[in-house]
């Protein structure tokens, strides 16, 4: 205050109107930094969008549309009868219930057994714990090919070759080191003083699990149920070295051969199929994002 | 209630402890470690299944360091691996930083970035097989639009790599948000001093953001590194490793020596070097961050 009354009425109006003049160049340049930005954002969706458009737009043209030079860009008219066409190439009908019947056998798995195991590395001690947790994530860098012409081998021999077994009995047991790692991360961060009363009150360790831990993990719960699906749905090489019979195929073997059957399917049948392929994974992203990103980025930052 | 009485603190804990981790413990048995040196034996002896297997020591090794089409997927898969993760990292930077200045529909444009993480490798290949064909493909219609003759991008030995390196960078998505997770926690202060000092945007992006964030580019660069060196669905799909071998990756050659070939031996030797590679390279990523990696304001 003392400083500012020794300074002249004039040489205040000066500063006065250059601050105002500083003030008005810096949102100035401000709101031309936030144009420039979204313009460039803008740019980049519209290229990351352009593949799906392209999908959708092949998926609705007629035949005589589908291989023109330049393309037709919007089809006319929609051949919304191309989702109706194409289920009579190869068995998707069939694909999408094995895919079905794979992925939701995997993700109650991971439901059952996940949080039981991790509770235990969480919550519980024994000897050996910390020992086996280190090998829980070094089981995370291991890359699956490794055990991977063993277990065909195994699975010959206990006849599960051709069958879903070895895509949901493993995750039963524990469901896989990433989940794991995930829940207990969560459970850690569960005050200790909720399980101490519970212990003075003479709670076994399986009560305090199931009425304390359960209950609160849901979002957590929900962001493994979506890592656990769309891991699921989209298993490619698994099924391929596993299964047999194209009975058993899931969606994504059945596409794959979809472009290359005998006289080869429309391309617009084929992205219509792709279309329907993919349509639960987006759908479970829609609905589920917070979940999902939320838990990605957990992952990232705890990993 | 005998046996409890009969059983100390210390061995109740550790029953129940083992009851708790015992699926896993199980599994781990079954699934992991059990084909794990399984494999290890595998990988020493030839077998096609048809045959009892033979021991032939180190004879599988020996034979894939003489294979041309070995190296020749060990060299595409490492071009793949490098290009495609250089440029994944970077444009998910990028991305990230810009959706993180205060953005208006900042939760429509990252469902948009992150949509393209929903598809699995076998329809990815599928859409991208449809971007790419000469006459009929988006890309040559885009490229022709603004005048440019586009390639034959999958009929031609390096422009097949090429075309999967692209197709690789649509899904950058996962890696955006880790990013933007790791952009909210750089404490606002800095930018502010920053501003003060008269640091400019691009400025403050390489002299703050960048060496803040690198924890986590190194968090990235791991974890697509190892996805990079198994990638395998949408290339199968969209070139099946032609023309010429030119997209022959790693996963692809072990998959074809080993359930179309049935050399069971030399896929597992196949594995376990691509299994010692990832590692060394990972270990090789974690020894030397210590030189670029910033941790919270020390260098460590």
């Amino acid at each position: 205050m003392t400083r500012q009354a020794e300074v002249g009425p004039q040489s205040r109006l000066a500063a006065a109107m250059g601050a105002r003049a500083a003030v008005t160049n810096y949102r100035l340049r401000a709101t031309v930094q936030s144009i420039g930005v979204h313009l460039v954002l803008a740019v980049f969706l519209i290229l990351f969008m352009l593949p799906i458009l392209w999908m959708l737009s092949t998926s609705l043209k007629p035949a005589s549309q589908v291989e023109l030079r330049p393309p037709q860009w919007i089809p006319s008219p929609f051949n919304w009868v191309n989702f109706a066409d194409f289920w009579r190439y190869a068995s998707f009908d069939r694909g999408l219930l094995n895919s079905a019947i794979m992925t939701f056998g995997g993700m109650i798995g991971v439901f059952v057994s996940g949080p039981f195991v991790a509770f235990g590395f969480a919550r519980l001690q024994f000897s050996g714990r910390d020992f086996l947790f280190i090998v829980v994530l070094a089981t995370m860098m291991l890359p699956a090919q490794v055990t991977l012409i063993p277990l065909y081998i195994i699975y010959k021999n206990i006849g599960w070759l051709n069958t879903f077994y070895p895509f949901i009995v493993p995750a039963f047991l524990g469901g896989g080191s990433f989940f794991i790692f995930l829940l207990r991360q969560f459970f850690l961060t569960i005050p200790v003083e909720l399980e101490d009363a519970a212990r003075i009150d003479g709670c076994s360790a399986w009560r305090i699990f199931a009425q304390i831990f359960l209950p609160l993990s849901k979002p957590v719960l929900a962001t493994i149920g979506i890592f656990s699906f769309i891991n699921g749905w989209n298993d490619y090489f698994g099924p391929l070295i596993f299964l047999s019979s194209p009975k058993m195929m899931p969606v994504t073997v059945v596409l794959a051969t979809f472009k290359d059957l005998e006289g080869g399917v429309q391309y617009n049948l084929v992205m219509a199929a792709a279309f329907v392929a993919v349509l639960p994974c987006l759908a479970i992203f829609f609905i589920f994002q917070e979940h999902l990103v939320g838990g990605i980025a957990l992952s990232g930052l705890k990993g | 209630m005998r046996t409890s009485n009969l059983m100390t603190p210390r061995m109740r804990r550790n029953l129940e402890g083992y009851l708790f981790i015992g699926p896993w413990l199980i599994g781990f048995l079954a699934f992991i470690l059990g084909p794990f040196v399984f494999s290890f034996l595998l990988a020493l002896s030839e077998w096609s299944i048809l045959e009892p297997p033979k021991f032939i020591g180190l004879g599988n090794f020996q034979q894939l360091l003489g294979e041309e089409l070995f190296w020749k997927s060990l060299r595409v898969t490492t071009i793949f691996t490098i290009v495609s993760v250089v440029l994944r990292v970077s444009i998910a930077l990028l991305i990230a930083t810009l959706l993180n200045q205060g953005i208006r529909g900042h939760r429509l444009f990252q469902a948009g970035f992150y949509m393209p993480v929903m598809f699995s490798g076998v329809i990815l290949g599928v859409l991208w097989a449809w971007m790419f064909p000469f006459d009929y493909g988006l890309i040559n219609d885009l490229l022709r639009r603004v005048g440019i003759e586009g390639p034959r991008w999958l009929s031609t030995p390096p422009l097949a790599l090429t075309s999967i390196i692209i197709m690789s960078m649509w899904r950058v998505g996962g890696m955006m948000v880790i990013f933007l997770a790791g952009l909210k926690d750089i404490p606002s202060e800095l930018y502010e001093a920053a501003e003060i000092d008269g640091a400019g945007g691009i400025n403050r992006f390489f002299s703050i953001t960048v060496p803040m964030l690198t924890p986590i580019v190194l968090f990235n660069l791991v974890i697509s590194m190892i996805q990079s060196f198994q990638v395998f669905g949408e290339v199968a799909v969209l070139t099946d490793g032609g023309p010429y071998n030119s997209t022959l990756v790693y996963l692809l050659y072990l998959y074809r020596q080993a359930f179309t070939y049935l050399h069971m031996g030399y896929g597992s030797a196949l594995a376990w070097v691509l299994f010692i590679l990832i590692v060394s390279v990972t270990l090789i990523l974690l020894k030397t961050s210590g030189r670029w990696v910033y941790y919270g304001g020390t260098r460590v």
